[in-house]
């Protein structure tokens, strides 16, 4: 079965629920309803703010109680969540491309505040030019700022992933703030099947928000956020790096108490893996590339090519030690990277670097092949994939272990000397 | 191992709604058949601004796996139906921009159909809708657009009995049973019912041959490769005077300015208000419309000072975009009963309409 229908299926139990049919916003919505968030902040930019219509739906026909603020900013959005957050309120922010950009101080301080807020971003090519589509750069700009990080496939994902998220986010252990990245369009504009679950499994599922002594009230007079110059900054980054170790092992006991209350839910906590067992060729990529690259397997595969697909689920904390293990014994890794990282490390994305760097205390390594594709919201086809797994296994055959980077699906040709030696600007 | 796709095409934010229960509601009906679905939502830039070009589709698929491909691509493949939910977009939809003014079947599979809601016959709309290599059906569902007011969802039945319709026109895409058990859940059940008969029975079936219809004259837009792009995002400008080819905006439209040169004081303020620069100086000083990059905003009648001077009327009752000063530069009485016609078959003009 493949990962929509894994979640489509197995899951009519989750106490009175229902079959819905929503978008990927739409199933957050729903996920911050039953969460029963006391704050969303709100600035409007697509493809995100189809979250903030559905709840405010909800608002209004009375099935929701929370008080939605619409800032005149993305840094004002951001600030009221942090603000909430830090009073004791269960908070939700969001945003898209550079919109997330523009409120990038308040999420800094928000994740140095160690302060949980959930914050959905709809992944959305940064201007200019202006587009729409998907490029997962945005919600990356924050992968070193102690903000945890993930990447849903499907809307059931969304859903169950929002639950998830403010489980671990606010479990003492972590107290970090967390940022749930959909494909843009692909994921926030299309309806999927989605189960509903009740309110009784999401009570017994995620325990109420309590900041303890930290919280900022008048019966607790604390100060927050001071100048600490030189002095306790680097404890204090110490502290959060401590909080992000932690983080696994709390993913993992949520992931797994999540699937003994709704019945559902994935085995591995961090990656989705897609027919890995006796694999020879692996693929590695985040978000909505996930549903085409396991159809794209099961047609390899079919033809009788050993060919797996992993989706990063968890992006921070890195599943270094899932990723290790996946792929011993794997001769050759395609790196579909949504992004791009110029003047990084062989010239890819920010997904390749990391994975390249997690392998490296391995005694024997792939070849590792990074691609970029899919910018902007350009498709990436079951084609697409088949041809990376084309280069992946060619570049295996001579050996290559220094590839350079592939783009695919781009116009033109794959390079130009002329272009990319000697012409600059004209 | 298959999936087949309904193409509802729109105009935003009217009819968003519209889209949105029609959409979902096949997707619904075709769980009942253990089907899989889902929709996939294609928009451009504001796309859901007033009168803008917009679609939504369903995806129905036999199994899981045929679903995925298609919910990850801008639009799915193997379109069976294009319902169309207002007639004049029938002369062509831009609903995104740079890939310039496409059919209104452009993306219809061989054999599918065009379901149009309208109150004109067959041979009015072949007027505006091109060829096809091959045979393709046209279905007209009689009724008139449907407009809610902004996101607001306007019960006058055209969703289900649009439903209706497609039931009929695809072949087991999705079953009448269905969408009426589907229905029978809803609130109104019994209503919804009546108006997927309705759909089904009302609904009025024309073969298309290959080659019949409006010329094609779609040329696909030619986008540069990496080489040929200029750096730094720089797009060539039109030179003063001239208008950009790529940028026809005219498919948003749903009524257009007509001007009454007799009644004009040569003011120059729809000149300067039109947001889209469409207005032409003419040498004695009126100003003539290029209806090819009029949206149907209707800035430019709510702005001009003299009453009845500009007006707009309802799209349907015009074919082609040429300006209209040169009719009224040959002869004034002749352009004033072109004028007279054009309301008339109007029914008059559009009122209170644009932004306010
Ligand atoms: S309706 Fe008037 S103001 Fe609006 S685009 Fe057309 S000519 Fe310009
Ligand atoms: S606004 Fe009216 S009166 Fe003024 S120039 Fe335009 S058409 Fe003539």
């Amino acid at each position: 079965m493949t990962t929509m229908e894994t979640r489509a299926a197995g899951t009519a139990a989750a106490a009175a629920g229902s079959e819905e049919i929503i978008t990927g916003c739409d199933a957050v919505a729903q996920a911050l309803r039953l969460a029963d968030v006391d704050v969303l902040a709100g600035y409007p930019i697509r493809p995100y703010d189809s979250v903030m219509t559905a709840v405010s739906k909800m608002i209004a026909n009375g099935q929701m109680d929370a008080e939605f603020i619409v800032a005149e900013s993305e840094h004002s959005q951001f600030e009221i969540g942090k603000h909430a957050s830090l009073v004791g309120a269960r908070a939700f922010i969001g945003s898209s491309g550079v919109g997330w950009m523009y409120g990038m101080e308040a999420l800094v301080v928000t994740s140095s505040l160690r302060l949980p807020v959930i914050a959905l971003v709809g992944n959305r090519a940064l201007d200019d030019p202006g587009a729409f589509g998907v490029e997962h750069n945005d919600a990356l700009m924050v992968r070193d700022t102690g903000w945890l990080l993930y990447w849903v496939e499907s809307a059931q994902e969304a859903l169950d992933t929002t639950l998830l998220a403010y489980r671990v986010a606010e479990d003492k252990r972590v107290m970090l703030p967390c940022a749930l990245s959909m494909d843009g369009a692909f994921l926030t504009h299309s309806q999927h099947i989605v189960q509903v679950p009740g309110p009784a499994p999401v009570a017994e599922f995620l325990p109420p928000y309590d900041l303890g002594d930290r919280r900022f009230h008048p019966d607790n007079p604390v100060s927050i956020a001071p100048q600490f110059n030189e002095d306790w900054v680097m404890e204090a980054r110490r502290q959060a790096d401590a909080a992000m170790r932690r983080a696994r092992g709390v993913i993992a006991e949520a992931t797994a108490d999540f699937r003994r209350v709704f019945g559902r839910g994935p085995d591995d906590p961090f990656v989705d893996t897609y027919r890995m067992e006796d694999a020879e060729y692996a693929l590695i990529g985040m978000g909505t590339v996930g549903l085409v690259g396991k159809v794209a397997v099961d047609r390899m595969r079919a033809a009788g090519r050993r060919v797996g697909f992993v989706r990063v689920k968890w992006f921070r904390p890195f599943p270094r030690p899932e990723l290790r293990a996946l792929l011993r014994g794997v001769k050759g890794v395609g790196i579909v990277d949504r992004d791009y990282s110029f003047g990084s490390n062989a010239h890819g994305g920010v997904l390749y670097t990391e994975v390249a760097a997690a392998l490296y205390p391995e005694p024997t390594r792939p070849v590792i092949v990074p691609f970029i594709a899919g910018l902007g919201g350009r498709e990436v086809s079951v084609e697409n994939i088949e041809e990376m797994t084309d280069i992946t296994e060619e570049l295996t055959a001579r050996g290559e272990l220094d590839a350079s980077c592939q783009w695919i699906g781009v116009r033109g040709p794959a390079s130009d000397p002329r272009y990319d030696v000697e012409r600059g600007a004209r | 191992m298959s999936a087949g796709a309904v193409d509802v095409t729109y105009r935003g934010v009217f009819q968003k709604n519209l889209a949105g229960v029609i959409t979902k509601e096949l997707v619904k009906a075709a769980r009942r058949e253990d089907k899989f679905g889902g929709t996939v939502a294609r928009y451009g830039d504001s796309p859901e601004r007033n009168g803008i070009p917009a679609k939504q589709f369903a995806v129905i698929a036999s199994d899981m796996a045929s679903l995925q491909v298609e919910m990850t691509k801008y639009e799915p493949d193997n379109v069976v139906v294009v319902a169309v939910m207002d007639d004049t977009l029938a002369k062509g939809i831009e609903s995104w921009a740079w890939y310039g003014v496409r059919p209104i079947n452009l993306n219809l599979a061989p054999g599918g159909t065009l379901l149009v809601i309208s109150r004109q016959d067959p041979a009015a709309l072949l007027k505006w809708i091109p060829r096809r290599p091959q045979p393709w059906t046209l279905a007209i569902l009689p009724g008139e657009p449907s407009f809610g007011g902004l996101w607001v969802y306007n019960d006058d039945g055209t969703d289900y009995r649009t439903m209706g319709a497609i039931a009929r026109v695809t072949d087991g895409l999705v079953s009448l049973e269905s969408l009426i058990a589907q229905a029978a859940g809803t609130r109104d059940g019994g209503k919804r019912e009546q108006q997927l008969r309705e759909g089904y029975e009302a609904v009025q079936l024309h073969q298309v041959a290959a080659g019949e219809g409006a010329e094609d004259t779609y040329v696909p837009v030619q986008m540069p490769d990496w080489t040929q792009m200029r750096e730094g995002l720089v797009v060539p400008a039109v030179e003063v005077g001239r208008t950009n080819e790529l940028f026809m905006k005219y498919t948003t439209r749903t009524a257009r300015p007509l001007i009454k040169f007799d009644a004009c004081v040569k003011c120059q303020i729809c000149y300067t208000v039109c947001p889209d620069e469409c207005f032409i100086p003419t040498p004695e000083g009126h100003y003539d419309v290029n209806y090819d990059h009029c949206c149907g905003c209707g800035i430019c009648a709510q702005s001009c000072p003299v009453s009845g001077c500009i007006e707009m009327v309802n799209e349907a009752v015009f074919d082609g975009n040429e300006p209209l000063h040169g009719v009224y530069e040959r002869d004034p009485a002749a352009y004033e009963e072109l004028r007279a016609e054009k309301l008339a078959k109007a029914g008059g003009p559009v009122p209170h309409y644009g932004i306010y």
